[in-house]
């Protein structure tokens, strides 16, 4: 079937890509890659799961894990998902200032996030718990490390955005790319929520 | 720019009940007994589910996104579900 897109400016001033499934062609194929995301994260959480029912022995998280630091953390990325749509919002309405600040606040949290996830790596080695020393090490690291390297390809990304922003890249009409990314941003943050529910707190 | 006009949520009451809800999480967590897995287990999941779609529905403007699109992403996480049921069932079901 031949797809169809055809680009009109509306009324407001919105020139938007319209297309066969209504649905402009770089979202969907966020959301596409997004979904297959959402397979490889649920083959590592079903391993963890598996695994952690097989084992007898699963020392508790809490003995193991620094369960208020990721907490702090938590709320970190929480927050950064909040800048993010706020980025977006600012931009959507035309404030190119306020959405400047919002992907720069974003970066920040999501730097602070990796900074905090480096200091917990650091001092559970440190104290001898790493991913050869136990099989909850071996899926703590796999799981959170792929994470982690997930927020770091965000941040990234993000630094990308923000540049972009700054020289005045994005306008009330044209912004799909903060949009694109800030699915991938709150994708990340809603990965966390379970890792964080499973892992550290279960 | 979402598809289709939509009002704009209250993100900062959506990022409130978020950070509350990580707080009851944590709570919840420490005060409860580990001898109570199962309501532990329960709880814990049935809060973090409501967190996950707070965020897909307000921040990733999923409630406002065309039907298609949900479709899309409903069948993903149906096929999460069994792969996770899938892999649990060698525990649940009676070994030969």
């Amino acid at each position: 079937m031949e797809a169809i897109a055809l680009t009109h400016a509306p009324a407001h001033g919105h020139e938007e890509e319209y297309t066969t499934t209504g649905i402009p062609h770089d979202k969907m194929g966020m959301w596409v890659f997004l979904c297959s995301e959402v397979m490889f994260f649920t083959g590592l959480i079903g391993s963890y799961i598996v695994l952690r029912f097989a084992t007898p022995l699963w020392p508790p998280p809490a003995s193991v894990l620094n369960i208020p630091l990721t907490a702090m953390n938590t709320f970190i990325l929480i927050c950064s998902s909040v800048t993010m749509v706020q980025a977006l919002a600012a931009i959507s309405r035309g404030d190119a200032r306020k959405m400047k600040l919002f992907l720069c606040l974003t970066l920040l949290f999501g730097a602070t996030f990796l900074s905090i996830q480096g200091v917990e790596y650091w001092k559970l080695v440190h104290e001898g718990f790493n991913p050869h020393v136990s099989l909850f090490g071996s899926v703590f690291f796999t799981t959170t490390g792929f994470h982690g390297f997930h927020v770091f390809c965000g941040v990234v990304c993000m630094a990308f955005v923000t540049g972009k922003a700054f020289l005045g890249k994005y306008t009330q009409a044209r912004h799909q790319g903060i949009e694109t990314l800030g699915l991938y941003w709150h994708f990340v943050d809603l990965v966390w929520i379970v890792l964080f529910t499973i892992i550290y707190l279960i | 720019m979402v598809t289709g006009e939509h009002k704009t949520p209250n993100y900062m009451a959506i990022f409130w009940w978020l950070a509350a809800f990580t707080a009851v999480e944590v709570a919840y967590s420490s005060l409860l007994p580990h001898s109570e897995k199962t309501l532990l287990i329960l709880g814990l999941v049935g809060f973090a589910a409501i967190k996950a779609t707070l965020v897909a529905l307000y921040f990733m403007h999923l409630k406002f996104e065309r039907k298609s699109l949900g479709i899309i992403v409903g069948s993903t996480l149906i096929l999460g579900v069994i792969l996770v049921s899938v892999g649990m069932a060698e525990h649940w079901l009676p070994r030969p």
